[in-house]
């Protein structure tokens, strides 16, 4: 954790080698300050009840299908993009893998089936979405905010806006046990971000998603190919969402044109607030990790305290600002 | 890093525009009054129920109060609640996420709490973790959107929604007086929630018995905004109309508006849910509105009131039955100016 490169550094050339641990350190201490406070204020004011292992359980259960997108939201931000699409295809890619067709597919082969198709759906979503941005040179907002639209008009279509219930009790308990008591889907999310987190600091991919982001005509110059590099990631974001669909599958135990609805901006707030750089060039997957478990302790902590709707989405609101300043000053005393 | 100080500089500013925002919205939109008419409705049972047992903590959960008629869901559940000082409500924030909504259950199981009051955003999404709950030995009582497994739940309260349909397409056939050819419209609610469904199926099976059918269907979303959208859509497709059932009367605001951006009124409009603003109306007599259906937004409130029973071993005094039933179905009486005045205490405000 502590040797993530510093990304600024990276701006505009792709960076080489470890720049080490202690920026990298000092960028996400706001961070863990915040994580620190929310959790001195749980056992402050719940206690045990906050502090129980089967209540971190519930944090992680809670963040994992948002947090599997945020990792897929940091490569697609980074790289200088933006999907608003990505509860839309959440939403698309889990009707798709639970109609009465695939399931009764997965029934004569396996359920495995269950969770290809849902993965192929998110993945062939965020390729359309990349096509459309680096060769119809539509703007990544606009363009996704047209496959928002569409990939949820087509959820609704294929589901007649009926939930659509899973039958298939194979991929149920596979994706409700707990070995060694830890859910999951909660491993599932624990390797997606350790994956993540290697891409993006260890593979010459990270280090051009680096470059497109950071300097688009100067990563072309350096012969990265930058449209099909962008093609990649929106690519491998919508691959998360698939994932993604799958666990909520799971947790719902139902595919729903309902499903995921605003979860794009949980997921941006998360990425953000991580410390990525919405304009792109600078981006950390262990921040968004951070960015995703504060919000969801956040809202643990409300919930276990009785707190009120809207004093919730204030104090949402609140934390993602100061959460920001909070970084940034100690990012820019550090460097 | 010197490039950063006027992205800094910025990023105090949009902060400090945000804070003097939220502070003008929060003074724009702070309505308290009116809302406190639905707890005149809501008292005790005034039977030997009443008399204070065991401690009851009772957890409760219900979707994003985006409409009035679930704002008063949740507002009448606490109300109720704070009429026993033997219960304890633990109130979850009010989500349209599934996800979180399950979390939040998962917190209740945590917690040992002896029953949950459950209204689902989705009745099916949510049968998985109600049932987990149930496993846990926890009193599941589920509100309004029903599970898809008996297993999930010990009783369930429910509005009638085929029985709004009907009567609202009883109100129309009664209205028609035999008469044929007249033009029905209908604006839904959400589509995909079964309950919609169900409303249009009675509406439909009513209308079929005096020889009418639907001639315009459109869907909103509850919402005022939805409402406002959907019908006036609805009115530019139908340039005329007889009867036009909406099925709530919050998206009903919008509707209203629409009906007089257009300068409509040949037709007599029938309501649902049954809010105040839409009963006084009704009384008043002076538009399209001549009828509404009653669908209480008081059932999280029984929900409430049957939890604490079913955990302190108590039965429903009026009945023989020792048990506390499975299944509430609650009535979906018409409401016209003749009977207005018998409903208008206990209907919601927009």
């Amino acid at each position: 954790m502590t040797s993530l490169q510093d990304p600024s550094l990276s701006v505009p050339a792709p960076p080489k080698g470890d720049r080490g641990g202690s920026i990298g350190l000092a960028r996400n201490l706001g961070l863990v300050i915040a994580l620190v406070i929310l959790c001195i204020v749980g056992v402050a004011t719940a206690g045990d009840r906050f502090a129980s292992s089967d209540n971190v359980l519930t944090i992680l259960r809670l963040a994992a299908v948002v947090g599997v997108i945020s990792i897929g939201m940091t490569f697609v931000i980074t790289g200088g993009g933006i999907d608003l699409s990505v509860g839309a295809i959440l939403a698309l890619a889990s009707v798709w893998a639970t109609t009465t067709g695939t399931q009764a597919m997965a029934g004569d082969v396996h359920w495995i089936i269950m969770v290809f198709s849902a993965i192929l759906v998110g993945a062939a979503c965020g390729t359309i979405n990349g096509l459309l941005i680096a060769y119809g040179r539509i703007v990544p907002f606009i363009a996704t905010l047209a496959m928002l639209a569409s990939a949820r008009g087509l959820a609704e279509i294929i589901a007649d806006r009926k939930t659509q219930i899973i039958r298939d009790q194979g991929f149920l308990d596979f994706f409700g046990a707990e070995p060694i008591g830890i859910p999951v889907i909660v491993i599932i999310f624990a390797l997606v971000v350790a994956a993540g987190w290697f891409l993006l600091n260890r593979t010459t991919f990270g280090r051009r998603t680096f470059a497109v982001g950071g300097n688009p005509e100067a990563a072309r110059l350096a012969g990265i190919k930058v449209q099909r590099h962008t093609v990649y990631l929106y690519a491998l974001l919508g691959t998360t969402c698939g994932i993604a669909a799958v666990m909520l599958m799971s947790r719902t135990t139902t595919g729903s044109s309902t499903h995921g609805t605003l979860i794009e901006l949980d997921a941006i707030a998360a990425v953000v607030i991580g410390g990525t750089l919405l304009s792109g060039g600078r981006g950390t997957v262990v921040g968004t990790l951070f960015g995703v478990l504060i919000f969801t302790t956040l809202t643990n902590v409300f919930t276990l305290n009785n707190l009120s709707t809207s004093a919730q989405a204030v104090a949402k609101g609140v934390i993602i600002v100061i959460a920001v300043l909070l970084q940034q000053r100690i990012a820019n005393r550090k460097t | 890093m010197s490039t950063i100080h006027p992205r800094r500089r910025r990023a105090f500013a949009v902060a400090g525009a945000f804070a003097a925002a939220t502070l003008v919205l929060g003074a724009c939109t702070n309505n308290s009054g009116g809302d406190d008419d639905t707890s005149d409705a809501i008292s005790k049972s005034n039977t030997d129920n009443d008399k204070s047992g065991e401690k009851v903590v009772i957890g409760f959960s219900a979707p994003a109060a985006d409409h009035g008629w679930m704002g008063s869901i949740t507002k009448s559940a606490t109300t109720q609640a704070e009429q026993y000082d033997d219960i304890e409500l633990k109130v979850a924030e009010g989500t349209n996420d599934v996800n979180l909504q399950i979390s939040q259950v998962e917190t209740f199981i945590n917690d040992k709490v002896d029953a949950i009051v459950l209204l689902p955003f989705d009745g099916a999404a949510m049968t998985s973790v109600a049932r987990k709950a149930m496993d846990a030995g926890i009193v599941v009582v589920n509100v309004d959107r029903e599970f898809n497994s008996p297993f999930a739940a010990r009783t369930t309260v429910l509005g009638d929604n085929y029985g709004m349909g009907v009567s609202a397409g009883t109100f129309v056939c009664d209205d028609a007086a035999g008469k044929t050819g007249l033009k029905v419209a209908e604006i839904a609610g959400i589509d995909s929630l079964p309950l919609t469904q169900d409303r249009s199926q009675g509406f439909s099976d009513a209308l079929k018995a005096c020889g009418l059918k639907v001639d315009n269907r459109v869907a909103a979303e509850f919402t005022v905004e939805s409402g406002e959208k959907a019908a006036s859509n609805l009115l530019q497709a139908a340039p005329k109309i007889d009867y036009l059932w909406n099925h709530d009367d919050d998206q009903g605001v919008g509707v209203l508006a629409a009906i007089n951006n257009a300068g409509r009124d040949e037709f007599t409009m029938i309501g649902g849910a049954g809010s105040a603003d839409v009963m006084e109306a009704i009384k008043a007599d002076n538009s399209v509105l001549k009828a509404t259906v009653v669908y209480p937004s008081t059932q999280a409130a029984d929900g409430v009131k049957l939890a604490r029973l079913l955990v302190q071993g108590k039965s429903l005094s009026d009945l023989a039955e020792i048990e506390v039933p499975r299944m509430l179905k609650l009535a979906a009486p018409i409401v016209t100016k003749e009977n207005v005045d018998t409903y208008l205490p206990s209907a919601f405000r927009s």
